[in-house]
């Protein structure tokens, strides 16, 4: 019973923590974008929060450089399980036109571990809402 | 008893994430220490190994806001390099694009002011706004934020009549909606309130401490690029440069309402004057030796490349100066004698970047080293606490 009803409201109404581990910022307005009154994700239940110790789903956008990889640990390990992390933007993906650069890791999943990508450069908000719902339709 | 408070490095939407290290007295600020180098991509490196075409791409993507000046400011260096003279109808194109950038970003800027506010149905009504012109340039590029139009010698994609006529009628609605803001802003009191006087700049600091963009022109210098130093189609067109004479926050909502503006002026004049012909002509693959200094009026401020190519089709050295580091110095000035309370608006001032607001900042007591974390939104919630039971100027108008 108990379990029914944190799984309904897991799925109703999953909130997020936007992470940016070194993005150029599109991808990063393209997700505020999809909070704002053209896309709207709240009408399915999804709040973004700032702090990681509220949030079921991180939101990551941006290759992983090299000072900003211990942090992101530090905040994957915040967020209470359940946890699902989706990667937005091929930076997130695989590192971009960044990749090779002495500062970048790579993709997110190089640090942790990724449940959804949402490929683009920048992914459009339509995009990342259709990640978000496919992976709540997962659930 | 001062305290200490460390901001970021955490610092997630600049492209140069910075670490704040603040001296407080209070509430005021005595002191403010700037850490730079955080979350370096090292995109100069990358440049040099990448060739003159690809390194679009790269340049587009040093920053998502204003991806059009970097590249446009990469592209005019390169083109004086090549020797390299675009189609009138080229350029054209490309600083109408570069108009509806700045449209689009200022229209961000003055949701993120909003917010900081405390209000945020400003936030969300420009930002609903903003998709008019996002969807104007997708319409134009195929994308709506790296938009790609630039290519050496030109641009990439024409404009037809009827997409003409779509610029137009968008530009008509725009101007409409930010005519309704003033009208907005002259009922809305709190909002004048919470912004007048705060985050001083004079106008000899900002002259001394090199601040460029918005921030230089709210402290009425009027100093912008595009005036002072016409690029291509910019000397042909009328437009006046928007300046303040407030010196604070309001100055710069202001300064920037008014550029916008002057940005719906500018973009009406290059569509209805829009000159036939090509839009591109071939550029070469190598460039001769040599170096040339490249400047931009970015939406936030003065845009300096810095090119030297050695001969081969590889630029041997890719320099940004990016306007957000040139306004740093002036912003330590804007913070000291602030408040705490203050610091989100300040920070959101000189650079429209909606993550700012998600920053962590933790307080240190000097005498105990004990350390309290407080979020960004947190901070908000007591400015707008503290600002609750500010008098209120009755029938204040905003200046415009
Ligand atoms: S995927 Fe593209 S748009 Fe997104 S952060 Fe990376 S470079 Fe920027």
């Amino acid at each position: 019973m108990l379990n029914k009803l944190t799984r309904w409201s897991r799925i109703k109404s999953p909130w997020i923590l936007h992470l940016n581990s070194g993005a150029c910022n599109a991808c990063d307005i393209e997700i505020v974008a999809a909070l704002t009154p053209r896309f709207d994700v709240e009408r399915f239940g999804i709040l973004l929060k700032a702090t990681p110790r509220h949030a079921d789903v991180i939101i990551a956008s941006g290759p992983v450089t090299r000072q900003i990889r211990d942090r992101i640990i530090r905040i994957y390990d915040q967020v209470p399980d359940p946890k699902f992390v989706i990667a937005v933007g091929a930076c997130a993906m695989s590192g971009c036109v960044y990749r090779g650069a002495y500062n970048i890791m790579g993709g997110i999943d190089q640090v942790i571990p990724v449940n959804m990508y949402v490929p683009g450069c920048p992914a459009r908000p339509d995009a990342i809402i259709d990640g978000v719902v496919k992976l709540l339709g997962k659930l | 008893m001062s305290f200490q408070i460390p901001i970021g490095p955490q610092h997630p939407a600049l492209k140069e994430p910075i670490s704040l290290r603040m001296t407080v007295e209070g509430e005021v600020i005595t002191d403010v220490d700037m850490r730079l180098g955080y979350n370096h991509r090292g995109m100069e490196k990358l440049a040099e190994e990448k060739s003159w075409l690809q390194n679009i791409y790269v340049t587009e993507r040093i920053c998502g806001i204003c991806s059009h000046s970097h590249a446009t400011c990469y592209v005019q260096g390169v083109e004086k390099l090549m020797e390299l003279a675009p189609p009138r109808r080229g350029l054209y194109i490309r600083y109408l694009v570069a108009e509806l950038e700045r449209v689009h970003s200022h229209l961000l800027w003055l949701g993120v002011a909003g917010h900081e506010a405390g209000f945020d149905s400003f936030f969300m009504y420009t930002w609903r706004d903003r998709e008019i012109v996002m969807d104007l340039l997708e319409m134009i590029s195929g994308n709506r934020v790296h938009y790609a139009i630039n290519t050496l010698g030109g641009v990439r994609r024409d404009i037809d009549e009827g997409q003409k006529a779509k610029i137009l009628e968008g530009v008509a609605t725009l101007r409409k909606r930010s005519e309704y803001y003033f009208y907005i802003g002259a009922n809305e009191p709190s909002f004048v309130a919470r912004i007048a006087g705060v985050g001083y700049l004079s106008k000899e600091s900002a002259i001394a401490l090199c601040a460029v963009g918005p921030v230089a022109r709210a402290s009425g210098v009027a100093r912008d690029v595009r005036k002072d130093d016409p690029c291509a189609v910019y000397g042909e067109l009328d437009f006046e440069v928007a300046t303040a004479d407030t010196c604070d926050v309001l100055g710069r909502v202001v300064v920037r309402v008014k550029e916008l503006l002057e940005s719906y002026k500018l973009i009406e004049q290059m569509v209805k004057g829009l000159p036939a012909g090509d839009i591109a002509v071939k550029a070469p693959r190598k460039a001769k030796p040599g170096e040339v200094v490249s400047r931009y009026e970015a939406p936030r401020g003065e845009n300096i490349h810095y090119i030297k190519a050695n001969g081969t089709d590889k630029p041997e050295r890719l320099k940004v100066r990016a306007p957000t580091l040139a306004n740093y110095p002036a912003t330590v000035e804007m913070l000291r004698k602030g408040f705490i309370a203050d610091i989100p608006l300040i920070f959101a001032a000189i650079d429209p970047c909606i993550c700012c607001a998600e920053r962590t900042v933790t307080l240190v007591a000097a005498g105990s080293g004990e350390e309290s974390v407080v979020r960004m939104s947190d901070l908000r919630r007591q400015a707008l606490a503290r600002h609750q039971n500010a008098p209120v100027k009755r029938n204040a108008v905003w200046p415009l």
